[in-house]
């Protein structure tokens, strides 16, 4: 059955939009960590979007996507009452929380939204959370306000200075830690050279450090194995045995060329649903 | 002078698509019998007193009645026959592995070609397709009237939950079917490629079950978006387990994660369940090959390999550890393959893939084999040939060397016995669970098996399902 989309807030126009979706069996279930699998329409693919926030009184889930290929491009030009044909979840293993202390949760662009789910559970757990979020420039920031409500500590860092400190997400990060040893976990959700720069932050630190990976899924129910990536020299399934691993153990190599198996296909895609666009426009 | 008996006569051939046509196109292979071709075919049957077929045949079809209607050209009294004990015939006519089920065991077989029951099976449903749903489940005009109260529910919408649908719903129970992905059949949908099944047949069968009063609810996934517990507080009176093996086995050999290697699993559902063949028209992406390796060799190696010629390989390349004998592929697949132009690399064993700097397939490193002694399995084990190794240039590979059962919802089931092998255990003659109420059947019973026998073990659950919920089954 299709399901409606509630609301839809442009966060960066074009580029980033939240769609509150109606989906009381998803959101019933949804806990941080999980994600769902949607299909625009009938001609469309099954493409993997973390749930942003889950409201089980209200039967609504939330999802934030950054445009960057044909299906995201098709689900940008829905609006609110609009319905996607398919949605399918919560799916994957939720996030491991119990209260440790205190929790950084690291967040670059559209995966700050993500983190915002993990980060309140944490926040609920009883932890003490401190958000890192960085983007290049205060426009393309995503939920502050939303993280600054139940954060204890929101740490933000632009590439231009625009907003917070003027540098990398790492740096803050890093700053943090040395102040803090108290720090038990970093979670990290971005994109891969970010979540491996984390990594990367955090191991002389010795702070377990958890990533959430977003490869390339088509079932996303661990029939497929597109999604595999070797974590420990093992192959795991990001799917069904992730999306979380942990950030020192991930090949990010790996990950990063197989994010790129489908990238000439990719291209047509977008470009010929770039030129029917066009077609139409020319029609109106 | 002695008589000696005559030759039988020869297999009416069944008509089919060119091999240089179709391995361009993602239309049916072979095209079916016409009625006088089905009636020249079926008069060839014995009608043996003691039918070996029906025996050979899991679901006990009664196929020395309905060859024998056929070869009067009566298909309304074929179809009852079929119909009274398989709900899924147009599937089975197709699919099923007859040379080692019905056919192998028809007794003209011994001195030349047996009846071509599956062909026959296959005319017989489709001839029938138009009748209306109940017609088409029950062999009765109206469908049986719905009992109050009476519900179960079938996770996975594959061929064992079908059959266990359409048993129930002919005796007047609700069923509804949960399915994960977003459309219904399971194996038969995102596996089974359309040259070999068109989802149009498949569709027909849904649509008669959904005619018959079974409800199909899709993008639920058991153990995520439902608990078998919740399933029972939301009224069902039982519930029955058919989410197929769905896990992809893996070779764990170096090199498995370059860019151009995947599973069947991926490869098929991309294809078969994604429509990629028709990129950029549907938006699911294929990975172009223009030298594949397939490595297996069951009807899941022929299906991708088959596949793999059709999206415009230059050369397709079957590599297998042991001979071509011991290949567990459907005789009928091999022999399509082979006349599409797929190439069998025999008694070759994987050692590695081959990538370059950037991550992507150039090659397999291959082990060439030798046959020993039998293993547990009964086939020759195969032995490496020390030294003798060979590098095979490819750009794809497709790994289809079997599944595992998938433990996304039997881990989230607490008292779900498993076996050792991970597979859900049941009770040999009722198929129930060690969960009373809570029936399995199908690949995540057996393991990977043929969609005949899922339809045995949907049908042997369904009946006793009916005997516990109304009386009799």
């Amino acid at each position: 059955m299709p399901t409606t989309i509630l609301a839809k807030r442009r966060l960066i126009p074009g580029k980033t939009s939240e769609l509150v979706l109606d989906a009381p069996h998803i959101a019933a279930k949804a806990q941080p960590g999980n994600f769902l699998i949607l299909r625009v329409n009938d001609h469309g693919e099954r493409i993997p979007l973390t749930i942003a926030d889950a409201d089980p009184e209200k039967g609504t889930v939330t999802i934030v996507y950054l445009v960057l290929g044909k299906s995201t491009a098709l689900l940008e030009t829905l609006e609110a009452g609009d319905a996607i044909l398919d949605v399918c979840g919560p799916l994957g293993a939720p996030t491991h929380i119990e209260k440790t202390g205190v929790v950084i949760c690291v967040g670059g662009g559209t995966g700050i939204a993500a983190m915002h789910h993990i980060a309140k559970g944490h926040a609920r757990a009883g932890n003490h959370v401190v958000a890192v979020i960085g983007a290049r420039t205060k426009e393309l920031l995503l939920f502050h306000d939303e993280l600054s409500a139940f954060c204890h500590e929101v740490l933000v860092t632009t590439d231009d200075g625009s907003m917070g400190r003027k540098g990398l997400v790492t740096e803050t990060l890093r700053d943090r830690l040395a102040a803090d040893p108290t720090v038990s976990e970093v979670v990290a959700v971005g994109p891969v050279p970010m979540m491996r720069a984390v990594a990367e932050t955090t191991r002389p630190f010795g702070v377990k450090t958890t990533v959430s990976l977003n490869s390339i899924m088509v079932d996303g129910i661990g029939m497929c194995g597109a999604c595999r990536v070797t974590v420990g020299g093992q192959i795991r399934f990001a799917c069904v045995d992730g999306p979380e691993f942990d950030g020192h153990q991930v090949d990010f190599g790996e990950l990063c060329a197989r994010l790129g198996a489908f990238r000439d296909q990719e291209r047509v895609s977008l470009e010929k649903f770039h030129e029917c666009r066009c077609h139409d426009h020319k029609k109106a | 002078m002695t008589t000696k008996k005559p030759k039988p006569s020869p297999r009416t051939p069944m008509p089919e698509q060119p091999a240089a046509v179709r391995r361009a196109n993602f239309s049916e292979v072979t095209l079916g019998y016409d009625l006088s071709m089905a009636m020249t075919e079926a008069a060839r049957c014995l009608q043996c007193k003691k039918p070996a077929c029906i025996k050979g045949c899991p679901v006990e079809v009664n196929i020395r009645d309905f060859v024998g209607h056929m070869a009067k050209g009566d298909v309304d009294a074929a179809y009852a026959a079929i119909k009274a004990t398989n709900s899924l015939p147009a599937v089975c006519g197709r699919v099923c592995p007859q040379e080692i089920q019905c056919e192998g065991a028809c007794i003209l077989g011994k001195k030349g070609e047996p009846v071509a029951i599956g062909r026959l099976e296959r005319f017989v449903a489709d001839e029938f397709a138009a009748r209306s749903a109940c017609e088409q489940i029950t062999g009765q005009a109206a469908c049986a009237a719905s009992r109050d109260g009476l519900s179960v529910a079938c996770i996975g919408s594959g061929p064992s939950s079908l059959t266990v649908a359409g048993y129930l719903a002919a005796r007047g129970i609700k069923v509804t079917v949960y399915e994960a992905l977003h459309e219904l059949g399971g194996v038969l949908t995102y596996g089974i490629p359309e040259f070999r099944l068109p989802k149009a047949i498949v569709a027909r069968e849904i649509a008669a079950l959904t005619d018959s009063g079974v409800t199909f609810v899709t993008n639920w996934v058991g153990g995520k978006t439902f608990t078998i517990p919740e399933l029972f507080e939301m009224g069902h009176k039982a519930v029955f387990i058919g989410v197929g093996a769905g896990l992809p086995r893996f070779l764990n050999i170096p090199g498995e994660s370059l860019i151009g290697v995947f599973s069947a699993n991926e490869y098929l559902t991309r294809v078969n369940l994604g429509r990629a063949y028709a990129f950029p028209d549907y938006d699911t992406p294929i990975y172009p090959g223009k030298k594949v390796v397939v490595l297996g060799g069951g009807n899941v190696a022929m299906d991708a390999a088959r596949t793999a010629l059709r999206l415009g390989a230059e050369e397709v390349r079957l590599v297998y550890r042991r001979s071509k004998e011991e290949m567990p592929a459907r005789a009928e697949e091999l022999h399509h393959a082979l006349e599409e132009g797929v190439i069998l690399e025999c008694l070759c064993g994987p050692l590695a893939f081959v990538g370059d700097e950037r991550g992507y397939l150039t090659g397999l490193e291959v082990q060439h084999m030798c046959l020993g002694e039998p293993d547990e399995s009964g086939r020759c084990r195969p032995c490496a040939i020390e030294g003798d190794t060979a590098h095979i240039p490819c750009d794809l590979a497709v790994v289809a060397v079997g599944t595992g059962p998938n433990p996304v919802l039997l881990n989230a089931t607490p008292g779900l016995e498993k076996n050792r092998r991970g597979y859900v255990v049941v009770n040999e003659d009722t198929g129930e669970t060690s969960i009373s109420n809570v029936f399995a059947g199908g690949d995540i019973v057996t393991g990977s098996a043929t969609v005949i026998l899922a339809m045995g073990a949907g049908r042997r659950a369904a009946k006793v399902i009916a005997e516990r919920l109304v009386g009799h089954g």
